[in-house]
């Protein structure tokens, strides 16, 4: 019963998607204007509606109904509750009813609290919603239909992927989806006012909070995923350029540039068109992604080819949001002025600098990720990987950093070079210095690592320039936000360069008792021992470590089998100090009875998703600060109509 | 033909091989559930190698000594070590060779290592790879027709960055 009613709602969402959409475009018309006021309302029965239906498929999973094909097919009763409930989201189907469950219902959020667009614009938006919402609907509906039943119930589940049985990655996916979504409304936003010829300050700061949330969400999905792999996949690499990675990293680095010409438009009201075509080309970038992972094009052009349906389905939705939304800023593009001029040395020109070259790494991911798809079905398999990432990107993204330690000093329209001597020599100065401690005591290193380890701590100290002279307790949230996303690029940047130039990596066949050295660290197996868990089993390995002859701790990295369905994954043992960490793995056992260990000592490598964290905490205090001011300015506004109101009687 | 079969998996980003000691060249991509003309064409091949490989090698021994093994000269290991890392393990998704736990790997970085001990160049290896399993088992992508709208990418984006940010900031100055 609760999967026909899931179904139903589902269908009822997409029904008044379509009565969105509809009564949106006819309000825009002189003669039926009336019919706005509708859009509102169904926007936020349409969240409620695919809530419902979401919630349907949770209680599903929850109950595990094998009655349910998808329930069947991807859950199992022995598996632990938090898995029961991720699994929801852990296959195809689930996962598309969660992202146009995140999308109606930030449409719906959208209806109920703008207030300072103009509502035309905001009707227009509204529409663009359900214009996108739908594609989904229809793809859900008609291609991947979540709550099919099977004509005799299974007696067990196939259960869940043991790769994916990881709290890690049971809240990783939905992460992600948050992202795109908030993409998909700033998409929306950016429609509606090229729809409106509306583009401008107002447009721009509706439109920054959906960006600033989604590109937090973005950033602690990409740094979980990151860690995520780093400790599941046991081999110590934290990203491998693997297409999933880059699907997740280009609409990414599409809403970093997107949220600094947003803030350009918001207060300095230039770089119109740039705002508005960055707005379409982060969502594009979502449906790539979504279109790369969801396709099965990965596996292989010709896994898609095999089963296409999903994948053409898809396709054809990014041909008509993407194509539909070009062709509209095609139209318009012409009839959006430019906004207000700056100089060369100004804040807007940095932040323009940054944007392209931003636009420049993802091309090169786009690329980068795409081409062997395009070689492969022409016949010839190549790989695309690190040795051609790492050195191209770095020819952007080096540059954008030099400018990310300026530009935030600079002021707005025009500036004058002599006021910048020491927020640029300080800077300067340290990087110099790095180089020169890096060159001298640690040579050689790689190119690579070795200006990553110099320009990460000039870019620390530059990124704390912009509070120099201030008053710290009367700065406002956005600053600080701003000052913390930039350290957090830095110290992101020296975890990165750490790890490549001073990682030591130890492999090892040992008999309990045996010892072996580790950089700094003495690391002894002690015993090896089968343990079990809910749904698994695995054998534990002691493992007795010390940091340069101190006090021994132990480890315990575990190799698990799991029964349902089968299968084996490691389960990586590691040590954080504050000065990096060590890394530790059971392999298997050799012929002569000893077992593989591998061990690593990763210098400084947790910095990277402290870094992570730190750029999502940046965003989330630049957030708080808007939403505030916002909140401010609509309660002195409500104030002040209250008071004429008064008057007036 | 060969028989092909989804396994589960022994490793993350692996398509499983649980007999591995008794044939190693048996390919359990999951890609291979859907197969085409051009994947029957590719298992001939495979198949081939299959059939030539075991009197080369030592097959039937467990992983080759070198897969899980460093070589003592530190220098030697970390050449060996670039390279593996820019090697794709053909049986994985996405992962070097340096990477993975699949027992191909584990081949492969055996013969990396050996090689890089008895002094040879790692080009030179990696050229003997991409001579036995195609462009495909190189992460670097080799300078070909067919990939050279690769690299002319990065530089019509770096020409493209250019002629916008001239353009932005030559109205700049006007203004």
């Amino acid at each position: 019963m609760i999967a026909e009613i899931g179904l139903a709602m589902l269908w009822m969402a997409a029904a008044l998607a379509v009565l969105q959409l509809v009564a949106g475009a006819l309000a825009l018309r002189p003669g039926t204007a009336h019919l706005g006021g509708v859009v509102r309302p169904v926007a936020m029965l349409q969240g409620l509606l695919v809530a419902c239906a979401f919630a349907a498929l949770i209680t599903l999973f929850l109950t595990t109904d094998l009655s349910v094909k998808l329930v069947a097919e991807n859950s199992h009763s022995a598996k632990p509750f938090i898995f029961k409930l991720a699994g929801t989201w852990g296959n195809h189907e689930g996962s598309m009813l969660m992202w146009v469950t995140i999308m109606s219902l930030a449409g719906g959020f959208v209806a109920l609290i703008e207030k300072r667009l103009r509502e035309e614009t905001l009707i227009a938006t509204l529409a663009g919603q359900a214009f996108v919402s739908l594609g989904f609907y229809a793809f859900l509906l008609l291609a991947s239909n979540p709550f099919e039943r099977l004509a005799e119930p299974a007696p067990e589940g196939a259960g869940l992927n043991p790769l994916l049985q990881d709290i890690g990655l049971a809240f990783h996916p939905p992460t992600l989806y948050v992202g795109y979504v908030g993409l998909s409304i700033a998409f929306s936003f950016a429609v509606g006012a090229l729809v409106t010829r509306d583009v401008g300050p107002a447009f721009a700061r509706a439109m920054r909070p959906w960006v600033l949330g989604a590109w937090i969400f973005l950033t602690l999905g990409i740094t979980a995923g990151s860690y995520w792999a780093y400790y599941t996949l046991g081999w110590g690499g934290w990203w491998f350029w693997d297409p999933v990675e880059n699907a997740s990293l280009m609409p990414w680095l599409a809403a970093t540039a997107l949220l600094h010409s947003c803030s350009v438009l918001a207060a300095r009201n230039a770089l119109r068109t740039w705002t508005v075509m960055l707005g379409v080309i982060a969502f594009s970038m979502s449906m790539v992604g979504t279109f790369l992972v969801r396709s099965g094009i990965l596996t292989s052009v010709h896994a898609f080819a095999v089963d296409p349906t999903r994948g053409t389905f898809i396709l054809a939705l990014l041909a008509i949001y993407i194509g539909g939304a070009l062709l509209l800023f095609a139209l318009r593009a012409g009839t959006v002025t430019e906004g207000a001029r700056f100089a060369v040395l100004s804040r807007e020109s940095a932040l323009v600098f940054n944007n392209v070259m931003l636009c420049g790494i993802l091309g090169i991911v786009l690329v980068g990720t795409l081409y062997p798809l395009l070689t492969e079905a022409m016949g010839v398999k190549v790989s695309v990987g690190p040795p051609y990432f790492n050195p191209v990107s770095a020819v952007f993204a080096i540059p954008m950093m030099l400018v990310m330690a300026v530009g935030p000093v600079l002021r707005w329209r025009e500036d004058k070079g002599g006021r910048l001597t020491w927020p640029v020599a300080i800077p300067a100065l340290v990087s110099a210095a790095a180089l020169l401690v890096v060159e001298l005591l640690f040579a050689p290193i790689n190119l690579l690592p070795a200006l990553g380890l110099a320009i990460a701590p000039g870019l620390a100290v530059a990124s704390l320039m912009p509070l120099r002279g201030r008053n710290l307790r009367r700065t406002p949230l956005p600053i600080y936000g701003m000052v913390v996303g930039h350290l957090g690029i830095a110290v992101a940047l020296f975890g990165m360069a750490s790890e490549g130039a001073f990682s030591t990596e130890r492999l090892a066949a040992m008999n309990p008792g045996d010892s072996q050295q580790v950089g700094p660290w003495t690391v002894s197996l002690q015993a090896i021992d089968p343990v079990a868990g809910p749904n698994w089993t695995a054998l534990e390995a002691t493992v007795a470590v010390s940091y340069a002859g101190g006090s021994p701790t132990t480890l315990h990295p575990q190799a698990r089998t799991f029964a349902n369905p089968p299968g084996n994954r490691t389960e990586s043992a590691l040590l954080t100090r504050w000065n990096g960490q060590l890394y530790a793995v059971l392999g298997e056992e050799g012929e002569d009875g000893r077992w593989q260990m591998r061990f690593w000592w990763k210098p400084f490598v947790p910095m990277i998703w402290y870094g992570g964290a730190l750029v999502a905490l940046g965003g989330l205090l630049a957030l708080l600060g808007r939403v505030a001011r916002d909140v401010k300015r609509l309660v002195a506004i409500d104030k002040i109509a209250w008071r004429r109101e008064r008057q007036g009687r | 033909m060969m028989a092909v079969q989804i396994s589960s998996s022994r490793h993350p980003r692996e398509g499983g091989d649980p007999e591995r000691h008794t044939l190693r060249f048996r390919p359990r991509i999951p890609a291979f559930a859907g197969m085409t003309n051009v994947w029957v064409g590719l298992l001939t091949v495979l198949a081939l190698f299959a059939l030539a490989q075991p009197l080369a090698a030592q097959d039937m021994l467990p992983p080759a000594p070198y897969a899980y093994k460093q070589l003592a000269d530190p220098k030697q290991e970390a050449k060996a070590q670039a390279l593996m890392e820019t090697l794709r393990c053909l049986k994985c998704q996405s992962q070097s060779i340096a990477d993975s736990d699949a027992p191909m790997a584990g081949d492969m970085r055996h013969q990396v290592r050996t090689r890089i001990a008895a002094g040879e160049d790692p080009e030179a290896i990696r050229q003997w790879l991409i001579e036995r399993y195609g462009d495909y088992v190189s992460y670097t992508p080799q300078v070909k027709p067919i990939t050279w709208p690769l690299f002319a990418a990065p530089l019509l984006f770096l020409a493209l960055a250019a002629f916008l940010l001239r353009g932005r900031f030559r109205r700049g100055k006007r203004a």
